[in-house]
């Protein structure tokens, strides 16, 4: 079966979207994720909970949310459209940041479990073995956290590759620009007579999620692989 | 071979005033350390040695108080100076290994190396004998192992003091032996000034120079271990050192017919004791547990006791503990030896302080240096 323009279109726009929101969130999440674990404050199940908030509130809030906040008219969309005349809505931009918004908690969540189990002990010889904060968590921290990472990055792609209700919502349906599968397949279904058009979308969204959960099972095992290598004399 | 540090060690000592509430845990303590040998720190679990070591090394700070190395400031609450854990040069061997699971041993031992400590690598690895675990991941090591890569590692990151906190809990009987022969043998090549904490007498004695005894948080004595298990008043707190007098000695001869070696303790005093291996002048470090002495008023002939020294009764006192016996305090040449007598031998023989009398010495244990 070949594809058709229209179908390559979705299929592009949602890696594209899913790889940028992943790209953004990636950097923030860790960061988060580590001073989550590794700091106790005042308000934290406070942030704790703000973060798990997309999980929980029904995506069309979120995206109203992005408007009212980013949005041409919003409080920080206002001042981005004034001074570095960035419009996000309806952008293929404002799409990522939406999916990335739905996906974080998830890559958080994993990320975070992964640093609570890496042993302070292993930090604290750091220091006195002269290792500077930074040193220690790029040489220790991170590394040991590797398999959350990496399940929380797989997590955070399959959720934002499949977001709909926030992204329709911020960055609307609109094809060559934030049509990704999801919404195509949700056009289709609302046009009468595209039922096997329809049933194509739907099969290429199987074809892709069962893809990247292949792919999440190879790159988990070889990381597997190689720590049991490493264990090798 | 004597390693030494890239830096000329500190003349002066490591010197801590600190104050830190932990809950119902309060460690108030006042020290002054030599900065060159062993320091051993001694007390029950519980009696703050593992927090003291923690402050010194910067993994944790205390309410108020001053720690200084040598001319180094470390820690000054009230002037709010306060030199972080990876700038203070201090290395730490902890209880558990704690080697990093994802770097193989050489990567583990390189950790914390500066380029000028990398001459020094293959000299503390061939010292350390794990030249043959280089490759190996730290999950495949053993306990000993283990503990002598982070013993390696903790040396090679160029400390200017090692901290050991019981490098040796969790090891079996001949495990245990032979690293407590081998940290000690490194101590004396090493020479950086290392304060080795534990609970047991026994590797205590055979590797400190100096003696801090703590209690409940605080200090309760510190000296050098010879002169503080000579103290009448620490007999209880040092109970598990068996009042044991310990003694530096020179290896004299050796008589194979009956594999026996002589030790010279000074010009006019000699011991006889079970062979052992040490080469012909090498030093060794001697302990007589107290209940191993007895008392003789005059040099004996036609007894199974190999070892009398003539010795003058220096002092003398009753336990309230022990109200049947009587500790004494004998003065051999310039050392001093440890005995015990039930108050009534006392009485029979008239023992006074300045008297005169044969120490029999029934054994003697080495500790392995």
């Amino acid at each position: 079966m070949t594809l058709s323009l229209a179908e390559w279109e979705a299929i592009r726009l949602s890696l594209l979207i899913g790889l940028a929101a992943v790209a953004w969130i990636l950097p923030l999440g860790i960061a988060v994720a580590w001073w989550l674990a590794r700091h106790d404050f005042r308000g934290k199940s406070l942030v704790d909970g703000l973060i798990h908030l997309p999980l929980v509130l029904p995506p069309v809030v979120v995206g109203y949310l992005l408007l009212v906040a980013l949005g041409r008219q919003g409080v920080v969309g206002q001042w981005l459209y004034a001074t570095l005349d960035v419009l996000l809505p309806f952008t293929w931009q404002g799409a990522a940041i939406a999916s990335g918004v739905m996906a974080f908690p998830l890559l958080v969540r994993a990320l975070r479990l992964s640093l609570e189990a890496v042993d302070p002990k292993l930090e604290a010889a750091a220091s006195t073995l002269g290792a500077s904060r930074w040193r220690i968590f790029a040489t220790i921290t991170l590394p040991l956290a590797v398999p959350g990472l990496l399940t929380g990055t797989v997590l955070a792609f399959a959720r934002a590759l499949s977001e709909f209700g926030a992204t329709i919502t911020f960055a609307s349906n609109i094809p060559g620009e934030t049509r990704t599968l999801p919404l195509a397949l949700y056009t289709l279904i609302q046009t009468p007579g595209q039922e096997s058009a329809a049933a194509r979308l739907c099969l290429i969204a199987i074809v892709i999620a069962l893809l990247s959960l292949v792919a999440s099972e190879w790159l988990a095992r070889r990381t597997r692989q190689r720590l049991q290598e490493r264990d090798g004399y | 071979m004597a390693i030494k540090p890239e830096l000329p060690t500190n003349p002066s000592s490591l010197s801590l005033s600190v104050d830190q509430r932990l809950g119902n845990f309060h460690l108030q303590t006042e020290l002054v350390l030599p900065a060159c040998g062993v320091t051993g720190i001694f007390g029950t679990s519980g009696s703050g040695k593992t927090s003291l070591l923690r402050l010194i090394a910067g993994l944790e700070y205390p309410d108020s108080g001053v720690i200084q190395l040598g001319e180094q400031v470390l820690l000054d609450t009230r002037r709010r100076i306060c030199v972080p854990a990876h700038k203070r040069r201090i290395g730490v061997v902890f209880q558990e290994a704690r080697l990093f699971p994802h770097y193989r041993v050489r990567g583990n031992l390189t950790y914390g190396m500066p380029a000028h400590a990398a001459a020094r690598f293959d000299e503390i690895v061939e010292l350390l004998g794990i030249t043959a675990l280089l490759k190996r991941m730290p999950g495949t090591l053993s306990g000993g192992e283990a503990r002598r890569v982070a013993i390696g590692r903790a040396l090679l990151s160029g400390p200017q003091l090692l901290l050991m906190d019981e490098p040796l809990t969790g090891l079996d009987g001949a495990r245990k032996e032979e690293l407590l022969r081998f940290i000690a043998r490194l101590t004396k090549q090493v020479e950086i000034p290392v304060i080795y904490i534990s609970h047991d007498p026994e590797e205590i004695s055979a590797i400190a120079d100096h003696l801090v005894l703590m209690k409940e948080g605080s200090i309760q004595a510190s000296d050098h271990l010879g002169t503080l298990l000579q103290r009448f008043d620490l007999t209880y707190a040092l109970g598990g050192f068996d009042a044991a007098s310990i003694l530096e000695g020179t290896v004299v001869n050796h008589d194979s017919k009956y594999n026996l070696t002589r030790i010279a303790l000074d010009a006019t005093h000699q011991l006889t004791v079970p062979g052992t291996s040490a080469p012909i002048d090498s030093h060794l470090r001697v302990r007589i547990p107290v209940r191993d002495i007895a008392l003789s008023l005059a040099a004996t002939k036609g007894t199974s006791y190999r070892n009398q020294l003539t010795a003058i009764i220096d002092d003398m006192t009753t336990l309230p503990e022990t109200p049947h016996t009587v500790e004494l305090r004998l003065q051999v040449g310039n050392f001093h030896l440890r005995a015990r007598l039930t108050r009534k031998s006392r009485d029979e023989m008239g023992l006074y302080i300045g008297k005169e009398v044969t120490a029999l010495i029934r054994s003697v244990s080495f500790n392995s240096i």
